[in-house]
């Protein structure tokens, strides 16, 4: 039997999404993405939810009831933990059953619970389980898990060459086209092409994927620094190894795998050297990043040498405008406090 | 060593009876007024909870007072409280605060752990001197929460507003006097006598309204603007989902000796809306409106800090809950902005509205 499974563009799909998709084709499925993010899916999202929950959820809701109606099965999944000992959000713990009580008419959510904070067994245990709702043949569930793995390891290696997520999905056949004004090349190419004498700015930009990848929550802020010529390296870019040296500086270990992942990001970006600015985006009232901006912010104020360091905080009110003030500005001191 | 910890509602008395009992010099924090407020919103993250920044408050006003060390619990997430130790070290660092900072981490069911870290506070002690401390701040802890549960109980009925509060604080200085487990053990109930003295007979009907939510919002009257005293004034007899004596049976004595297990209670209860661990209270905040629902109350009301991520998970849910269960449920989200009034006027609505429906149930 063949079903189709939506795919909500919101919060972890940008980094999941060629594994599970690469899975359910496997096993015979269809999958269908929500469109790109727009107001009118906002606005759908923050009708259904509180008012507490952030911008990202919101969005998400949007996204899942875009998809109500046009496919068999929603995929909501219960992100719990992607590695030992660490949490990615409680938000996301609790998203299955939020969509679940916010938003009518959906046919049936596909709600597996990944959750690595212990050991992989239990998450094998729920791909089978997930993979027995379209088969009952186990050795096709695990060919098609390896399948997804090796997928996902292909993904990440892109991520890390320097390409966005919709970039990097359209390079491997599993996204139609990208996202963002000017397609295409990878973000850093064009303007070190462009760069006549001075050498373009490099700007280390911090910020959870569902809101820096997102054209719409996150103002598009790879092209439009793009199109300010300077050159933007995400946390994404960098390996995994470092970050994890330059988080192990915190004398707490952070529990949060994205948090941590920003952190230690965020230390390399703040020494001098680096980076010419350090810009954070993050959305308003999200519980994590609070706390890692704080930390990013003392450790700047310890530093000798300053690199500039910006947070833009994006919710359902921000306009455009404001923002290209703010990138022009940041940029500006960018340009002015580079050395030599 | 001048050790200091944050307040936590009447937890201070016990903590303070603990350390003193082990020879360590305490000072407290003063009671939080709205200085405390200004201080800990002025250098705390604009988007951190409430608890944080009021503990910030406390540790600024401990240390003007001359304390040089700050005890905190640490945690393994997912709530941000398990990093409030390691934020705070470096909120007050950076205001060249001159301290020490010790964060004890959850034992994770190791007792050695947690000898090791009580160690490094207190410097080698006989254990008899352990077991007496603990002995006796157990013991405060405890009528401290016998004295909390009564008042609950009793106010709505009081012969004329305030007696109750009036009792309830004259008893809790007592307590807070007493040197042994005995003395406080007559202590308590001497309370008891004197807070049944100005009630009237206590069998009349009244409304019953359960506070639910995050625990140090629950716990401090301070920052939920004295909610409990409210409601018991406006005549509704108030049950609390938390008291700090049972968390601590819950989430520290349970944790050190694993073989004792943690209740799965809450989890089966909550299971039919939320049939996940969330991080802080947000089970717990389902799992008692059902709970309470089950019990027959007139109305739930869960408090929560603003940003509070788990709780967040559970105000979206809570409307489910009220509609299928029947039982009204308000959500007050509360910052450094939240005014008695406003929060004064929200519970007399609610109460209105719950006190028409009760009769429209008859």
């Amino acid at each position: 039997m063949k079903e189709t499974i939506g795919f909500p563009r919101a919060l972890l799909f940008y980094y999941y999404y060629p594994a599970w998709k690469t899975f359910f084709e496997s096993l015979g499925q269809t999958c269908q993405v929500s469109g790109k993010t727009t107001k009118a899916m906002i606005d759908s999202g923050i009708k259904v939810t509180v008012d507490e929950a952030c911008l990202p959820v919101k969005a998400f809701h949007g996204h899942v009831q875009s998809l109500s109606g046009e496919c068999d099965r929603v995929f909501v999944p219960r992100l719990v933990s992607v590695e030992k000992k660490a949490y990615i959000c409680p938000k996301l713990m609790g998203l299955p059953d939020m969509v679940r009580h916010n938003c009518t008419g959906i046919r049936q959510i596909l709600d597996p619970c990944i959750d690595m904070s212990r050991n992989r067994k239990a998450f094998a245990k729920e791909v089978y389980t997930t993979g027995r709702l379209f088969t009952r043949n186990p050795l096709k569930i695990s060919a098609a898990r390896q399948k997804a793995e090796y997928t996902y390891e292909m993904f990440t290696r892109l991520l890390q060459a320097g390409l966005a997520p919709i970039e990097a999905m359209t390079k491997m056949n599993l996204h139609d086209a990208p996202d963002s004004w000017n397609s295409g090349t990878s973000h850093n190419a064009p303007a070190f092409e462009k760069a006549v004498g001075a050498r373009p700015l490099v700007i280390g930009l911090l910020g959870h994927p569902y809101i820096i990848y997102d054209s719409f929550l996150g103002m598009n802020v790879l092209d439009r620094l793009k199109l300010m010529r300077a050159n933007v390296v995400t946390m994404d870019m960098l390996p995994p190894t470092m970050i994890e040296r330059e988080a192990a500086k915190s004398r707490k270990r952070v529990f949060w795998t994205m948090g941590r992942k920003l952190l230690g990001a965020g230390y390399y970006f703040l020494r001098p050297g680096t980076v010419d600015g350090c810009l954070q985006m993050s959305a308003f009232a999200c519980g994590p990043d609070s706390f890692i901006s704080e930390l990013l912010q003392q450790e700047s104020a310890r530093s000798q040498r300053k690199v500039p360091f910006m947070t833009i905080i994006v919710d359902e009110h921000t306009g455009e405008a404001g923002v290209h003030t703010r990138l022009e500005a940041f940029l500006d001191i960018a340009e002015r406090s580079r050395p030599g | 060593m001048k050790l200091t910890f944050a307040r936590l509602g009447n937890m201070h008395i016990a903590g303070k009876a603990l350390f003193e009992a082990l020879g360590i010099d305490v000072v407290l924090p003063p009671p939080p007024t709205k200085r405390t407020m200004s201080l800990g919103s002025l250098y705390s993250p604009e988007f951190a909870c409430l608890p944080l920044k009021v503990n910030i408050g406390n540790y600024l006003e401990a240390l003007e007072k001359g304390a040089d060390t700050i005890v905190m619990v640490g945690g393994i997430g997912p709530c941000r409280l398990g990093l409030y130790g390691e934020i705070q070290r470096q909120i007050l660092e950076g205001l060249r605060c001159d301290f020490k900072m010790i964060v004890v981490e959850p034992p994770q069911g190791r007792l050695d752990r947690v000898v090791r870290q009580l160690r490094e506070i207190i410097g080698p002690q006989p254990i008899t001197r352990y077991i007496r401390a603990l002995h006796l701040g157990w013991s405060k802890l405890a009528s401290i929460d016998t004295l909390e549960k009564l008042a609950l109980e009793l106010r709505p009925f009081e012969n004329s507003k305030g007696e109750v509060s009036f009792a309830f604080e004259a008893a809790l200085k007592c307590i807070e006097e007493a040197g042994t487990p005995k003395e406080v053990t007559s202590a308590a109930e001497n309370g008891q006598t004197a807070m049944k003295s100005v009630c009237k007979k206590t069998d009349s009907d009244k409304p019953r309204i359960g506070i639910v939510g995050e625990v140090f919002m629950v716990l401090e009257p301070f920052v939920n603007c004295e909610i409990e005293k409210r409601l018991g004034e406006m005549g509704v007899v108030v049950l609390r989902s938390i008291y700090l004596s049972d968390w601590i049976v819950e989430h520290v004595v349970k944790d050190v000796f694993r073989i004792l297990r943690k209740s799965k209670l809450p989890y089966e209860l909550a299971k039919p809306y939320l049939c996940h661990f969330v991080g802080g209270h947000g089970v717990e905040t389902i799992a008692s409106t059902v709970d309470y629902a089950k019990q027959g109350l007139d109305g739930v009301i869960q408090v929560a800090p603003f940003t509070c991520m788990p709780e967040i998970i559970a105000q979206d849910i809570l409307p489910t809950v009220s509609k299928e269960l029947g039982i009204p449920v308000m959500t007050l989200v509360l910052d450094e902005h939240s005014s008695g009034t406003g929060v004064l006027t929200r519970l007399e609505a609610f109460v209105d509205l719950v006190r028409m429906s009760r009769r429209a149930r008859r």
